[in-house]
C-alpha cells in the first residue's frame, strides 16, 4: 500500500521532469541548426566536470550562498538587541521608574547601572560599552502631572549613527507608549506622542533587508564572476584557441558556458530562499513565481556582464579583479542593500541607477518582503530588461570582434 | 636522424603533387600596420612544411588567416580546396589544429578530452570508441585511459595533444611551435609522430623556432617583416645562403628585419 503510494506521487513529478527535459531538448535543437545535440550536451557535461572537479570552486559556489546568509543573518546584524544603557534618575518618581522598567524590559535596552550624578556621563561612554544614557529631569512627574510637560534627554553614542539612531527611536517608541498609556488613564492630554510605525519590517529585523541584497550579490557573483573566470582561464590555456578552429559555432562555446553557472545559479536562488524562509524567518509575501523569473532575467544580466568583461581581459586574475572591484564592490555599496540609496550624495544616487542589482534588489524586496504583485515592479523589470537585452547584444559582439 | 630524412624523402616522392594550401597574394592590416605582405605559396599534400620568422615577423597572423580565425584583408588563399575567406565553415571542418599553449583540458581525463574534441569534428560514438582504443594501444597509452591530463607528463601530454588534433583525419594539420619546452629526446619522437601522420596523407604546416627542426621538413618558408623572404627545401636554402646549418640561414635572414618585436 505505501508502496503503491510512493508510485502514484512519483510518477507524476518524473512525467513533469521528462516533460521539461523534452523541453530543453527541443530548444537546444531548434537553436542549435548546424551542430549536433549530442556535442552540445558534451560541452555542457565537460563544463560541469570543470565545476565538479575542482573542490575549492565548488566550496565557493555552493557554500557562499550559505554562509553569507549567515553572516549577514546573525552576525553582521544592525538588530538592536540587549544595548546596554545607564540611567540618570535624580526624580525617582512612578513615573521615571515606570519608563525605566519597561525600558529594561524589552527586548532592546538592558539597564546596566543608575548613575548618581550627571558628572559621571562622560566617562560612561569612554568606556564604550555603553550605548545610551537615559538622564530624566528632576521632578519628572510632578513637572508632567502639573504642567503636562516633562524631559528625557536621551544621549547615545553616535560614533556608530545607524545604531544611535535606532536606540533614540526605539527609546523615544517606548516612551511614547507610556505617555500613551498616561492619556488613556487620566483622560487628560499631556503631551502628544510622536508615532513611529515601521512598515514590513514590524520587529525591524535585519534580515529582512539583507536576504534580496545577498541574493543580488550571490547571483551577480555566480554568474559574472565565474562565467568571466571560466572563459578567460580557457583563453589562458590555449584551448579557447582550438575551439575556436573547431567547427563548433563560438556562440555555442559561449551558451555551453552559460549553462552550468545558470544552472548554479538557480541552485542557489532555491537554496538562498529556503534558509531564509526556514531559518532566518524571513517570509515570502509575493509571488514565488514572479520572484523566479525577475531573478532569471537578472542572471541573465549577470551572465552578459560576464561575457562581458571576459572579452574585455585576458587573465583569470585580471578578471577576478575587474568583477571583485568592478562588481562586488557597486553590488554591495550602491545597490541600496546596506546603505540605503535615500542617504547618499545625489551624484551617487544617479550612479547607482546604472547598477543592475540596484533594480533587482529593489524588485525582490517589493516581491518577497511587501508582498506586491509584479505590475507593482514594472519599472524595475523593465530596467532590468533592457539591461539584459543591451548587454548581451554589446557583449556578442565584442566577442565576435575579437575573433577577428 | 639519416633514417628519418630518408622516410622523408620517400614520402614526398611517392605522394601525387596535389595542392592542399593555395595562397596568393594574402595580406593582413591592422589600420596602418601590414602584419603580412602580399605572400604567396603552396603547400602539397603529405608535405612538413615549416613556416619559419622571427617573433612579430606576421607569421601567427599568417597561420590564423589560414584556420579561418581573421579575415584576410586582401589576396585569395584555399586551404583543403576550400576559400579561407568565403569558405570557412569548410576550411575549419578540415583542419586540425595545436597551439604553442599546450592544448588539452588538464581537468578531464585522456579519453573525454579525445571524445570531446572528436564529437566537435562531428565523428560518431562508434567511430570514436574504436578509434580510441587503437590510438592508446598505439602511443602505449591504454593504461592511462582514466588519468586526468594534469597528471602526465610534459611529454605525453603533448604527444596526445598531437594524435588529438589529428583524431579527425584532417586533410591539413597547422601546428603552432608545437615543442617548446620539451627535452630533445621527446621531440624526436614527437617528430617520429609528425611523420606518421605524414605518412597517412596528412599535410602538416608547422612554426618553430628550433632550427635543428627546421632541417626535418620537407620545404621551408621563412618570414621577415610580413614578407616571405625565402621558401625552399632546407637542402637548397643552405646553399644558397652558403651556410652550413638552417640556424645560420635564419641568422642571415633575420638580420634583415627592420619591426621591432612586438
Amino acid at each position: 500500500m505505501t508502496i503503491n503510494n510512493g508510485q502514484l506521487t512519483i510518477k507524476p513529478t518524473m512525467k513533469i521532469f521528462n516533460h521539461i527535459l523534452h523541453l530543453i531538448q527541443l530548444s537546444i535543437v531548434n537553436c542549435q541548426l548546424s551542430i549536433k545535440k549530442s556535442v552540445f550536451l558534451a560541452f555542457v557535461q565537460k563544463e560541469f566536470y570543470h565545476i565538479f572537479r575542482d573542490r575549492r570552486t565548488m566550496l565557493i559556489l555552493l557554500g557562499m550562498p550559505i554562509i553569507q546568509i549567515i553572516l549577514f543573518g546573525f552576525a553582521i546584524t544592525n538588530e538592536v538587541k540587549e544595548a546596554k544603557i545607564v540611567v540618570f534618575d535624580p526624580s525617582n518618581d512612578v513615573a521615571t521608574r515606570r519608563i525605566a522598567k519597561q525600558l529594561d524590559a524589552s527586548n532592546y535596552f538592558h539597564i546596566v547601572r543608575y548613575l548618581k550624578s550627571p558628572k559621571e556621563l562622560d566617562n560612561v561612554f569612554q568606556d564604550g560599552n555603553i550605548t545610551m544614557a537615559v538622564v530624566f529631569d528632576e521632578r519628572f512627574n510632578d513637572n508632567l502631572l502639573h504642567t503636562g510637560k516633562a524631559q528625557i534627554q536621551l544621549i547615545a553614542d553616535a560614533t556608530d549613527p545607524n545604531t544611535a539612531t535606532m536606540l533614540t527611536q526605539y527609546a523615544s517608541a517606548i516612551i511614547g507608549d507610556y505617555q500613551q498609556d498616561l492619556m488613556t488613564q487620566n483622560k487628560v492630554p499631556y503631551q502628544i506622542a510622536s508615532e513611529i510605525k515601521l512598515l514590513y519590517n514590524p520587529q525591524m529585523k535585519a534580515a529582512y533587508n539583507f536576504v534580496p541584497g545577498v541574493l543580488g550579490m550571490i547571483l551577480m557573483l555566480i554568474c559574472a564572476m565565474m562565467t568571466s573566470i571560466a572563459i578567460v582561464r580557457e583563453k589562458e590555456l590555449g584551448t579557447m584557441e582550438v575551439l575556436l578552429v573547431s567547427p563548433m559555432k563560438p556562440i555555442f562555446i559561449i551558451l555551453a558556458k552559460a549553462v552550468p553557472y545558470f544552472t548554479l545559479s538557480a541552485v542557489n536562488l532555491v537554496t538562498v530562499l529556503l534558509l531564509s524562509v526556514f531559518v532566518l524567518n524571513v517570509p515570502v509575501a509575493g509571488s514565488l513565481f514572479w520572484l523566479f523569473a525577475v531573478s532569471l532575467l537578472f542572471i541573465f544580466v549577470s551572465l552578459a556582464i560576464g561575457l562581458l568583461v571576459s572579452t574585455l581581459v585576458n587573465t583569470q586574475m585580471a578578471a577576478m579583479l575587474a568583477s571583485a572591484m568592478g562588481l562586488m564592490m557597486p553590488v554591495i555599496l550602491l545597490s541600496g542593500m546596506i546603505y540605503p540609496i535615500e542617504n547618499m550624495p545625489m551624484p551617487l544616487q544617479i550612479v547607482s541607477n546604472i547598477i543592475p542589482a540596484k533594480w533587482y534588489i529593489s524588485a525582490v524586496k517589493g516581491l518577497m518582503i511587501k508582498g506586491v504583485d509584479i505590475f507593482a515592479i514594472g519599472k524595475e523589470v523593465i530596467i532590468l530588461a533592457i539591461m539584459a537585452v543591451v548587454l548581451i547584444t554589446i557583449s556578442l559582439k565584442k566577442f565576435k570582434i575579437r575573433l577577428e | 636522424m639519416s633514417e628519418i630524412i630518408e622516410y622523408r624523402n620517400t614520402t614526398s616522392d611517392n605522394c601525387q603533387l596535389k595542392k592542399v594550401i593555395e595562397v596568393q597574394n594574402l595580406v593582413k592590416r591592422f589600420g596602418t600596420f601590414t602584419a603580412v605582405d602580399h605572400i604567396t605559396f603552396d603547400v602539397e599534400q603529405g608535405e612538413i612544411f615549416g613556416f619559419l620568422g622571427a617573433n612579430g615577423a606576421g607569421k601567427t597572423t599568417a597561420m590564423r588567416m589560414l584556420c579561418g580565425l581573421s579575415k584576410p584583408t586582401s589576396g585569395h588563399g584555399k586551404v583543403a580546396g576550400f576559400d579561407i575567406d568565403k569558405e570557412v565553415e569548410q576550411v575549419k571542418a578540415s583542419i586540425g589544429y595545436m597551439s604553442q599553449k599546450f592544448s588539452l583540458y588538464n581537468d578531464l581525463k585522456v579519453w573525454e578530452n579525445i571524445r570531446l574534441f572528436a564529437g566537435i569534428y562531428g565523428m560518431k560514438d562508434v567511430e570514436i570508441k574504436e578509434k580510441t582504443d587503437e590510438l592508446l594501444q598505439r602511443l602505449n597509452f591504454a593504461d592511462e585511459r582514466n588519468t586526468l591530463v594534469k597528471d602526465l607528463p610534459l611529454g605525453w601530454k603533448q604527444k596526445l595533444a598531437f594524435s588529438v588534433s589529428i583524431f579527425h583525419n584532417p586533410k591539413v594539420v597547422f601546428l603552432d611551435e608545437p615543442t617548446g619546452g620539451v627535452d630533445p629526446l621527446t621531440r624526436r619522437q614527437f617528430w617520429e609522430l609528425i611523420y606518421e601522420a605524414t605518412a597517412r596523407g596528412i599535410t602538416v604546416f608547422v612554426t618553430t623556432h628550433y632550427m635543428d627542426e627546421a632541417e626535418y621538413c620537407n620545404r621551408v618558408s621563412i618570414m621577415v617583416d610580413g614578407k616571405i623572404e625565402a621558401l625552399d627545401t632546407p637542402k637548397n636554402l643552405k646553399q644558397k645562403f652558403e651556410a652550413s646549418s638552417m640556424d645560420e640561414v635564419f641568422q642571415q635572414l633575420a638580420r634583415r628585419a627592420t619591426r621591432i618585436d612586438n
